[in-house]
């Protein structure tokens, strides 16, 4: 079990949250004007890394607050927690 | 190959069982073969066969990272039924199933195929009408499955709890009579040293690392880490790995790779007649011929690749179990393990073609692909012979998620399969 540190309530277990995915997936402003292929991405395709990847949490037994989390796929380790709305910190702004 | 059979045993049995050979060969890859299968579970193993006995490809390698079977061919809990809601599922898990049922001779291999039959239990009102409606769709399939009160269910398994005063009793099954286990190890091995006695070359601690590519950007050959070989046709058949693998030919694909859990008990005298699943409370449960309970948990809820899932996971598996067969709960548990299964959004496997020319995937088989070894590797060795999908398989393509012709087992499922 994760030991997964809310921003909000501190170090709780992982029974705690739900994990709501890969992170930082925009849906498209317009969906009517994209075509077939494009919505499919949006829907279905991830990107299911071996390594470093962000997905989003949210404390469901808690303060039922979203968050970001950066964790090794490969090791189970959590690199670090951020904000809804922020950038990946591991990646340049663009 | 040395056929194993009743006389060949005698004969080795005479000269103090110096003689057997090793099953198949360990060669070093060639600078090129016809087709080249990245992945050396049961379904690449299996694909290799087909090609070589169903196609007249000869010259085909299987690059495996690791050792044969290692994945999640050595790590699941071996059951096998085929009573799935939709055509295209039926169609496929009953192909698979009928190669089951002429395996052992077809590779004279003891596979160890048990037809003991797979119960699915009910226990709510949904649960009732959801396995009756599969009752009734596999039987309009030709699929045998059929309904059973609480009574015959015990009839069928002794060892089940029905007392009306559990949390979530026992009020029906579903039971397909065909279903049952298999040796899993075998399966790679039977298949392996098929495919080897065909002249296909299995070579493992081999990493594909890249992909080559034409001027046109179909596939050339494949980058290893035991160097270069070329090819017109790459089959990927990673589980698991799919995505990293795929990433590497510069593709995203629809899926996700979650730890899935399974354990084993102490071994015991035989106790326990048949597959017993149980969809609502999560629990599947079967005994091995060594006499070890084997027990399926669930999948954790995050992305991983560490083969190792959450305790609490188990746990949640061992108390439905306790409850379904309170006699166990005094059993200790020996062995628990991860293996990573890579999951579709709508819970069916990808067969097919790729973007790329050249490049074929057979993924996506997520928490259930141990029982389609066979199925599975025959339509996926037709699509990589004849470059277009097997009828059986053109379901399965990855275009259906542009499309959205989705086989949403997830839905008619609810839970692992």
């Amino acid at each position: 079990m994760l030991l997964i540190t809310c921003p909000y309530c501190g170090a709780r277990p992982e029974s705690e949250f739900r994990c709501g995915g890969e992170a930082h997936i925009a849906r498209p402003p317009q969906p009517g004007n994209v075509d077939d292929t494009a919505w499919a991405d949006y829907l279905f395709y991830r990107t299911n890394p071996k390594g470093v990847h962000a997905e989003r949490w949210l404390h469901a037994h808690g303060c039922q607050r979203w968050f970001n989390m950066l964790r090794d796929t490969a090791s189970d380790q959590v690199i670090g927690i951020y904000a809804m709305g922020k950038s990946r910190p591991d990646r340049p702004k663009t | 190959m040395h056929r194993f059979s009743l006389r060949t045993l005698l004969a080795e049995a005479l000269i103090g069982h110096e003689g057997w050979e090793r099953q198949w060969r360990s060669p070093e890859p060639k600078s090129a073969y016809d087709a080249v299968i990245v992945g050396g579970g049961g379904h690449g193993l299996a694909t290799a066969y087909y090609l070589a006995k169903e196609h007249g490809l000869t010259e085909i390698a299987v690059l495996e990272k690791g050792w044969i079977g290692g994945g999640n061919t050595g790590r699941n809990t071996t059951i096998i039924r085929s009573n799935y809601l939709y055509e295209e599922s039926a169609a496929i898990y009953e192909h698979a199933v009928r190669l089951w049922e002429g395996l052992s001779r077809e590779l004279n291999y003891n596979v160890m195929f048990s037809q003991r039959g797979v119960m699915m239990l009910a226990h709510n009102v949904h649960d009732v009408q959801s396995l009756k409606r599969h009752v009734y769709a596999n039987r309009l399939n030709g699929i045998d499955n059929e309904w059973l009160s609480a009574e015959q269910a015990k009839a069928f398994c002794p060892p089940l709890n029905i007392s009306p005063h559990m949390r979530y009793p026992v009020i029906g099954a579903s039971l397909q009579r065909r279903g049952g286990v298999a040796r899993h190890d075998a399966v790679a091995w039977g298949y392996a040293r098929g495919a080897d006695a065909m002249g296909v070359d299995i070579i493992q601690n081999c990493e594909v690392l890249g992909f080559m590519r034409g001027p046109d950007g179909s596939v050339t050959g494949v980058e290893t880490s035991k160097g270069p070989i070329r090819t017109p046709r790459v089959g990927v058949v990673a589980a698991g790995h799919t995505s990293v693998i795929m990433a590497r030919a510069g593709l995203r694909m629809p899926l996700e790779s979650f730890p899935l859990q399974a354990l084993v008990s102490e071994p015991v005298k035989p106790v326990f007649p048949c597959v017993v699943m149980s969809n609502t409370i999560h629990a599947y449960i079967s005994q091995s011929d060594r006499g070890e309970l084997v027990i399926g948990a669930g999948t954790d809820q995050y992305v991983s690749y560490s083969q190792q899932g959450g305790m609490h996971i188990a746990t949640h598996t061992l108390e439905a179990i306790c409850e379904l067969f309170p006699q166990f709960s005094r059993l200790r548990m020996l062995r628990n393990w991860g293996g990573i299964v890579d999951v579709t959004p709508d819970r069916s496997p990808i067969i097919g073609l790729t973007p790329i020319p050249g490049l074929y995937v057979n993924c996506g088989w997520g928490t259930g692909g141990f029982k389609a070894t066979p199925g599975s590797g025959h339509v996926f060795a037709h699509t990589i012979a004849k470059g277009e999908p097997h009828p059986i398989n053109a379901p399965f393509a990855l275009d259906r998620f542009r499309t959205g012709r989705l086989i949403d087992e997830a839905a008619a499922a609810a839970v692992a399969h």
